[in-house]
């Protein structure tokens, strides 16, 4: 039995700062990606998942973040994550924070792009200093974009990966990405709620185009002024 | 539909000839600017207005009033006019004084200014800027239409019994443009007074002023201004031509690599495809302007950024020679060709006349006689009604 709601396909963005070709970066993102479809198929969920490679358009970054100027390689990156219902964040670490190229991506995006989506944060690191990162830095981050991300951060430094440890921490985030993406919060929240949170004209990836005519500042577009007399 | 260009007043470095200019020969070169745009037969100069370097407009009345004295046809503007820091009172008076000076030959577009510490320099909070700018708004449009304001606002000291001095020529005000790309409620404010709305168009996607736009020409005939395709609508863009392609792309390459806003981003070819800058030869010009019609609709008023980024006075002379020799007078008449028979022209003070008295003669505002002052009676001029007097607030 499928539910009208189990049959919509559910889509996965894995965004990577990952630099080079393969990159722990994008592995890291890439098998947490391959635990949760694997959990959404077991259950009967498509899943469509799609990876935004940060290095492809980090040119684009650039002009976005000097000039403002969108071309269509970054367009197309927002608009995955405007239509995933989960994501995968991995960014690398060199000092001691997310990566410059991690953090600009995030500069260009508008701040209602991500509300609600669910994500997990994850990082790689030359050394296990750096793991700290993830909670104290990424999460205040998405915190700042009204995303939710799940309570299990992904972080591995070279000694990690031959760890089982790691992967037991991947099914975890994993399973608490996919149950989140099922439950439909996301969805729900932007469909019922998305009026309540505060949006800028063109924001949303350049999809918040309504116009509210019900409101203090368009009743003061026609006249009078914003004074009103101290209440007694 | 009325041609003309804009400028920012940036005084930048060229870089070619890694000379900057200094304040003195900026602002002579404007004055040569304007005085072509007219010579090569444009409509209208537009001057924006800045309070820190390394720009030069802080007082565009100023600029355009000396401009109104040295031509004969050309329409004097503002790109913009700011009127969240500026008083309403002391625009209500500057642009009316000017409007008497250029015999009518001036109107102004209203912005809200994104530098943000001129807020604070001028007293102001930018966390309010558009209520600001809205309320200032409603302010100015009465000061220029009733002869004694009584108001009572959030952002300036209240006015009892206060006449905004000149009265506007003919007793007609100058017309207003309110300029915004994302702000659907100076959209909603242009529409609600039946005056011009205009997109920077400089920046692009446009799907989204596109939008903004199709809201302006909506709610202006929900007011009953007209059709939608009575709105005034007016448009940015910028341009460099040269005979051919190549040159054009070959000369203002290294003024778009290091200009202000754009520089050092995107490339020159990127930045033409993705936004409305076109450079090239004359007939490609032509073919990008002539594409904002297909996306905006008819429209009355298109202006050209041509002097920014360091390109030196000869070389904007030169692109004006090229825009009112060979590419607005084929705008003309495409334009001309294609456009709906509704859609009206572009505003100016003598249609405005024309609107508002037919062929009666236009009022002039005459002064009581040794009065004094304005709030003893009724109204300080002769020719209001006796009935008409200011509300004084009760103690």
């Amino acid at each position: 039995m499928t539910s009208p709601v189990t049959a919509v396909p559910l889509k996965l963005a894995v965004v990577s700062a990952g630099t080079s070709d393969p990159s722990s970066t994008r592995l890291l993102a890439g098998r947490a990606a391959g635990r949760a479809a694997a959990l959404l198929s077991g259950n009967g969920r498509t899943v469509a998942t799609d990876v935004v490679e940060l290095r492809e358009i980090s040119a684009d970054i650039t002009a976005a973040l000097v000039t403002q100027l969108v071309k269509p390689g970054l367009r197309q990156a927002m608009t995955i994550l405007g239509e995933a219902d989960g994501i995968i964040a991995s960014t690398p670490v060199y000092k001691a924070g997310p990566s410059g190229l991690f953090t600009s991506f995030i500069d260009v995006l508008d701040n209602d792009l991500l509300i609600a989506k669910p994500v997990v944060l994850a990082a790689t690191a030359g050394t296990a200093r750096h793991a700290l990162v993830v909670d104290d830095q990424m999460r205040a981050m998405f915190a700042y974009l009204r995303a939710l991300t799940v309570p299990t951060s992904l972080f591995a430094a070279p000694q990690d990966w031959g760890d089982p440890a790691l992967t037991e921490r991947i099914d975890r985030a994993a399973f608490e990405l996919a149950l989140l993406m099922e439950s439909g919060f996301a969805r729900q929240v932007r469909d019922q709620s998305w009026q309540s949170y505060q949006h800028e004209y063109g924001s949303a990836g350049g999809t918040q185009t309504s116009i509210e005519l019900d409101t203090d500042l368009m009743r003061l577009a026609t006249g009078g002024s914003a004074w009103r007399p101290p209440a007694n | 539909m009325q041609f003309g260009i804009f400028s920012v007043s940036d005084i930048t470095r060229d870089p070619v000839s890694g000379e900057t200019p200094s304040e003195a020969e900026r602002i002579d070169a404007i004055v040569q600017i304007a005085l072509k745009a007219e010579e090569v037969g444009l409509d209208v100069f537009a001057i924006g207005e800045h309070h820190n370097p390394p720009f030069f407009s802080s007082a565009p009345t100023t600029l355009l009033a000396y401009l109104a004295a040295a031509t004969r046809t050309l329409i004097l503007s503002t790109a913009t006019t700011l009127i969240t820091t500026n008083d309403p009172v002391r625009i209500a008076e500057e642009y009316a004084m000017l409007q008497h000076l250029a015999k009518g030959r001036m109107d102004l577009m209203l912005g809200r200014g994104n530098t943000a510490p001129v807020y604070p320099w001028f007293g102001r909070d930018i966390g309010q800027g558009l209520p600001l700018a809205l309320e200032s708004y409603n302010l100015l449009h009465r000061l220029w239409r009733e002869d004694v304001v009584d108001w009572q606002g959030k952002f300036r000291t209240p006015l009892q019994g206060f006449t905004s001095v000149p009265r506007p020529l003919d007793d007609v005000p100058p017309f207003v443009w309110h300029g915004s790309i994302r702000t659907p409620e100076i959209a909603e404010q242009a529409a609600y007074y039946g005056d011009g709305f205009f997109a920077n168009n400089i920046f692009w996607p446009k799907e989204h002023y596109i939008r903004l736009i199709r809201f302006y020409r909506q709610r202006f005939e929900h007011y009953g201004h007209g059709s939608q395709q009575q709105a005034i609508v007016g448009l940015g863009g910028q341009a460099y031509i040269a005979r051919n392609s190549q040159d054009a792309k070959r000369a203002f390459r290294p003024y778009f690599d290091e200009a202000p806003v754009y520089g050092h981003g995107p490339s020159l070819e990127d930045f033409a495809e993705l936004t409305p800058l076109s450079v090239g030869s004359p007939a490609e010009v032509i073919d990008k302007t002539l594409t904002f019609r297909e996306h905006f609709g008819d429209y009355q008023r298109q202006l050209f950024l041509i002097d920014h980024a360091g390109l030196p006075l000869t070389t904007v002379l030169d692109q004006l020679d090229l825009l009112g020799g060979e590419v607005v007078p084929v705008l003309r008449k495409e334009t001309e060709a294609r456009r709906d028979p509704q859609a009206p022209d572009g505003p100016t003070h003598a249609s405005r006349v024309r609107a508002k008295y037919g062929d009666l003669a236009p009022r002039q505002p005459r002064p009581n006689a040794n009065r004094g002052d304005n709030v003893t009676g009724g109204s300080p001029y002769s020719d209001t009604a006796a009935d008409l007097s200011a509300q004084y607030p009760e103690l």
